[in-house]
């Protein structure tokens, strides 16, 4: 058994790639470990009330709002954050598809979207404008009116069916 | 936000768990974490101590056992909307995890956690009472299992005690030309119901009612079975004018809340509203 007093708790877990550690709190959440401890300030905090998703990120292949996980239970995960979508200079297909649609205006949101929208993708590789609005329920938007938002996720789809992750 | 200090362990087996959690007496179970999570960084709850069971093995399944389907606790939402058995036979329970928060939520949280978090607002717990679920309890002394009508106590309170762990729910299929359901109003979609109803009905020859079962959600403090509503319906003809009835009668019992997401009255037509549509929507999927 793990036991953990409240000062110190060592973690580790695989992000982007990348295997990390570190000592954190076990109330620390993983928001705060991904971004204070790891520096990767990419994945946002919006409400920090579990609301609006800009904390998305992938756990294990599975999108969770990294404001409502701690770092404690990501022992051992996988983690991916928008930091890891790109291959160096070369945007992932979602992201080109978000930046060719217009996909964000202040852009706040828009890593926790990008998240949600790939992890739609690629369960359902060519979901129905209602499925993508479903699979962005977590997410809020207070610029786009989710208008180009769904539009850039289709066009993603569009472009994974031909070409992967690695792009059309 | 972050959560008042608590230690935190991560047992390796469910007898460690109870053992833990008899041990500490401000101890609480962790599972999804998507409920208590955020009470924790609200400071609504300040747990000593965190029994995290998400690492125990074989909690997490959906079997089909005979007379019935059994949901291991640690079940996460998503996984029982993805379930084909659940969507095939138990319509109410498929109903109300595609209404569960979010794509994230659904992705953490769990069967177990949101019956036991016991939230009259949720939705698990009005459609695993119109299913007439039963909750196997483990504890010191071994095993229980507890029908739906006493798992719910109060609000955010169950039949679970605290040195023991709700690790299975089981619901027995229903007979041929039996079909459920459950349906929510809420003003955003993802958003917690301001009024809730499930149903479950059995037609026999004749279109005459069977069985039935209804129950109501943020009615009380727990979700309430509607029986003067079941009552009326029971060995009648299931026709527009029974049902409108029975919908009328559903509210005798319940007591719903006035707040700011609905006065009392207006939950109660809902009530009613609801009780009716669900019911049709249930009779309408009869095969």
């Amino acid at each position: 058994m793990q036991r953990e007093k409240s000062e110190a708790a060592k973690v580790s877990m695989n992000v982007n790639g990348k295997q990390v550690s570190g000592s954190v709190e076990p109330r620390t959440l993983l928001v705060n470990f991904i971004r204070d401890d790891l520096g990767l300030t990419g994945t946002h905090v919006g409400c920090d009330t579990g609301h609006c998703g800009a904390c998305t990120v992938m756990m294990n292949g599975k999108t969770v709002k990294s404001c409502m996980v701690l770092a404690v239970q990501a022992r051992g995960a996988e983690i991916l954050t928008v930091e890891g979508l790109a291959q160096g200079d070369k945007l992932h297909p979602i992201q080109e598809a978000f930046w060719k649609n217009h996909g964000l205006q202040c852009g706040f949101c828009t890593p926790g979207l990008l998240m949600s929208g790939l992890y739609l993708l690629r369960r359902n590789p060519d979901p129905t404008d209602k499925e993508i609005r479903r699979s962005i329920e977590g997410n809020l938007c207070r610029c786009t009116g989710y208008v180009n938002v769904v539009k850039s996720v289709r066009a993603a789809a569009n472009s994974m069916r031909k070409g992967g992750e690695g792009g059309a | 936000m972050t959560p008042k200090s608590f230690d935190y362990y991560a047992p390796a087996s469910l007898d460690e768990a109870i053992r833990l959690l008899g041990e500490n007496d401000e101890a609480k179970v962790i599972a999804g974490g998507q409920s208590l999570l955020p009470m924790m960084k609200l400071r609504l709850a300040a747990p000593t101590a965190l029994v995290d069971i998400t690492k125990l093995p074989d909690l997490s399944y959906v079997r089909e056992e005979g007379d019935h389907l059994a949901i291991g606790a640690l079940t996460t939402h998503d996984a029982v909307e993805h379930n084909r058995t659940v969507k095939e036979r138990f319509a109410a329970i498929d109903d109300a995890v595609v209404r569960i928060g979010d794509q994230q939520v659904r992705n953490l949280g769990t069967i177990g956690g949101s019956a036991c978090h016991a939230d009259p607002a949720a939705d698990l717990p009005t459609a695993l009472l119109v299913s007439d679920a039963q909750f196997v309890i483990r504890g010191r002394g071994g095993q229980r299992v507890v029908p739906a009508r006493e798992f719910f106590v109060d609000v955010f309170a169950t039949a679970v005690g605290h040195d023991e762990i709700l690790t299975e729910i089981r619901m027995a299929y229903a007979p041929p030309r039996s079909a459920s359901a459950y349906v929510k109003h809420s003003l955003r979609e993802a958003d917690f119901g301001i009024a809730m109803v499930g149903a479950a009905v059995t037609v026999g020859d004749g279109n005459v009612c069977k069985d039935v079962r209804i129950s109501l959600g943020s009615a009380g403090p727990t979700p309430l079975r509607a029986t003067s509503s079941e009552q009326h319906l029971k060995g009648k003809v299931v026709d527009d004018e029974n049902v409108a009835k029975a919908a009328e009668l559903a509210v005798e019992g319940a007591d719903p809340p006035s707040d700011v997401h609905g006065s009392r009255e207006y939950r109660l037509e809902m009530i009613k509203a609801l009780t009716r549509r669900s019911l049709k929507l249930a009779l309408g999927r009869v095969k």
